[in-house]
């Protein structure tokens, strides 16, 4: 079969991806920088007999999707920051009541209302807790269209896989930034759920799908059981490496930082320096082994510098992974003005030079 | 001789866990005996709420899901527009319904989604001890209004089904209570136009009730019972709303 090339924006990589995953209804409401994303959903969805509304506020869309989730759809939402911050409570119900769905954040500046331009100032708050409680998604952070597409559309087989929420995290640059897109049909494998959806009581007892364990023993288990999967979801653990294991130092990114960050470390290789490249694409679980593995190759001490658009997060996971087995040093843009590759250049080549390590 | 009623099938042999003098329970029977009535065990998904009857699945034996407090018009949503053919009820108190949920209520109605919202007007979050709520009686006393509730600092009693009655898409809205027989019988009616014009596709159905809450209001459980007559002083009981039949 022939696949087809076409221009797109990175949401509109991110809609098309959810339909070719079997999305067959969307609740969502409109935020910058990701209109794109519902406006493509309302003309498609209801062609293929998918359901598309726009709810009154996040709050209402997070709830909807809980709902049509535990009937068994493959439900979605997408936003950007401050209305992810608003779904946080629907995201911890989700997952305690262990059920399967897509969420989408397009990064924008922060705190507060912030801007519209890019951030990946919500790195903790995908990874480390988006809701309250123990809970956790899947995070899964694209970095082109293509990814944008294929990831999107694998969520759903995951979500569904897990029966835990998974988020595709992206930014303001990458949702918005227009390149062309290889549309496939992938693979995307539907899971039997009749044994746990709600239905109707038909030839059976009444299901009961809730998160309130008032018994303290029943309620320590259930977390346990939670954290159990996502232990096992480290089999999905996925990340880009460019690097033998030799250099002196490894550029550490991801999303659209990561895109900045490849091309300088392409371009410093090509003038003969010693650099790496290691992009985590799951967020959580994050790729620790791959990194340790990484810090003790060639059994050479390397500098680890993490570059980000926020104020510095994911070089906390980084220091975590590599507990001392390299040196870390951080790079932190804040959401503001973008870096250009020879910035980042310019900064490698500093740290190159540097004899010790930031402390973080 | 016949029985003048018998335990509906779809109630469960649990002891209640409410209050002496409660009326949650009073109101989870009927709703049992309509759905035997109407046959819609098999195609029934209720929507438990936070408040004191978060435990609906202790005692309906239907597919029961758990909505976060305020959210159960939301969930009932994503629900009813994936499962059309599937009948779904929410269970709400006043807190839920018409505080934090108000909404995801107003625009559930709004919306007409086929769906029944039925709420529970006890005038005070009973779940948490009794602090005001939208609906408390002017000058009640709650946990949080020692002094009674004071319209210029908490404002009104809000009249729900009075405002859910002007929504277009609302196919059916009424107000009950059950403290009396005769109001048992007719709530029990009521909930059964309300099933009924979800069943008809019309719209939006509400039912609220008033109940007492005896250990919230400080009394025992047969003043109580008299003082929800008190209630239809400012809560008046009918029908505000009713499409008739399609033709
Ligand atoms: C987001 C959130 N805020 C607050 C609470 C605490 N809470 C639980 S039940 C409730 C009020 C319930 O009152 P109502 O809906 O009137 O039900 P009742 O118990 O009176 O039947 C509150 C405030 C909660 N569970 N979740
Ligand atoms: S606190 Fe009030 S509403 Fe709750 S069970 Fe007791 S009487 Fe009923
Ligand atoms: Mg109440």
């Amino acid at each position: 079969m022939k696949s087809k090339r076409i221009l797109v924006k990175g949401v509109e990589a991110i809609a098309l991806g959810a339909l070719a995953g079997g999305c067959n209804c969307y609740f969502g409401y409109p935020i910058t920088p990701q209109n794109e994303i519902p406006e493509l959903m309302s003309v498609e969805l209801p062609k293929r007999g998918g359901v598309f509304l726009q709810a009154e506020s996040e709050t209402s869309a997070i709830n909807m999707v809980l709902g049509a989730s535990a009937v068994g759809a493959r439900a979605m939402t997408s936003s950007s920051s401050p209305g992810i911050s608003l779904m946080s409570e629907g995201f911890s119900y989700l997952i305690a009541l262990e059920l399967p769905c897509v969420i989408v954040n397009v990064m924008r500046g922060g705190p507060g209302l912030g801007g519209i331009e890019a951030s990946q100032g919500d790195y903790f708050q995908a990874v480390k807790a988006p809701g309250h409680g123990d809970g956790k998604f899947l995070v899964l952070a694209p970095y082109s269209c293509n990814e944008a597409y294929e990831l999107t559309a694998k969520a759903f087989e995951l979500a569904e896989k897990y029966r835990n929420p998974v988020m595709i995290l992206s930014d303001a640059i990458l949702g918005q930034m227009k390149e062309p897109l290889t549309l496939k049909s992938p693979k995307i494998k539907t899971l039997e759920k009749d044994d746990w959806i709600l239905s109707g009581a038909k030839d059976r007892p009444g299901r009961v799908i809730k998160s309130l364990f008032l018994d303290s023993a029943e309620l320590a288990e259930r977390n346990l059981k939670l954290k159990q999967k996502y232990q096992k979801m480290e089999v999905e653990i996925k990340f880009e490496r460019l690097a033998e294991g030799s250099e002196e130092l490894i550029i550490v990114a991801f999303g659209s930082m990561a895109r900045i960050c490849k091309e300088a470390v392409f371009n410093l290789r090509a003038r003969g320096y010693p650099v790496g490249f290691f992009r985590p694409i799951t967020l959580f679980p994050f790729p620790r082994k791959a990194l340790c593995e990484l810090a003790e190759s060639h059994q050479k001490r390397k500098k680890f510098l993490v570059v980000e658009l926020n104020c510095g997060q994911m070089v906390e996971d980084v220091a975590s992974a590599l507990c001392g087995k390299g040196d870390i040093l951080s790079l932190a843009y804040p959401p503001s003005v973008l870096p250009f590759p020879e910035d980042i250049e310019r900064e490698i080549i500093k740290c190159l030079n540097l004899s010790t390590s930031l402390n973080v | 001789m016949s029985k003048p009623f018998d335990f509906p099938k779809c109630l469960k042999r649990n002891t209640f866990h409410y209050c002496p003098g409660c009326h949650h329970g009073i109101v989870h029977r009927l709703i049992c005996e309509v759905i035997d009535e109407l046959n819609l065990k098999d195609k029934t998904i209720g929507l438990a709420s936070i408040g004191c009857s978060c435990f609906l699945y202790f005692y309906i034996d239907v597919d029961i899901l758990e909505a976060p407090h305020g959210r159960a018009c939301s969930v009932a949503t994503g629900i009813k527009r994936m499962r059309p053919d599937l009948f779904v009820f929410t269970y709400q108190g006043d807190g839920d319904f018409s505080a934090i949920g108000l909404g995801d209520s107003i625009h559930a109605a709004s919306r007409g989604e086929k769906i029944t919202a039925i709420m529970i007007n006890n005038t005070v979050y009973g779940m948490t001890g009794g602090q005001v709520s939208p609906t408390t009686l002017l000058y009640q006393k709650t946990t949080t209004t020692p002094l009674g509730r004071d319209p210029q600092r908490e404002g009104y009693p809000l009249k729900v089904a009075e405002i859910l009655a002007t929504f277009e898409a609302v196919a059916f809205c009424a107000r009950s209570a059950v403290n009396n027989p005769k109001r048992v019988k007719e709530t029990k009616n009521y909930l059964k136009k309300a099933f009924k014009a979800q069943l008809e596709n019309k719209g939006f159905s509400y039912v609220e009730i008033l109940s007492s809450c005896p250990v919230n209001w400080r009394m025992d459980a047969v003043s109580a019972n008299y003082h929800v007559d008190k209630l239809t002083e400012v809560y008046p009981l009918g029908i505000f709303k009713e499409l008739p039949p399609k033709k």
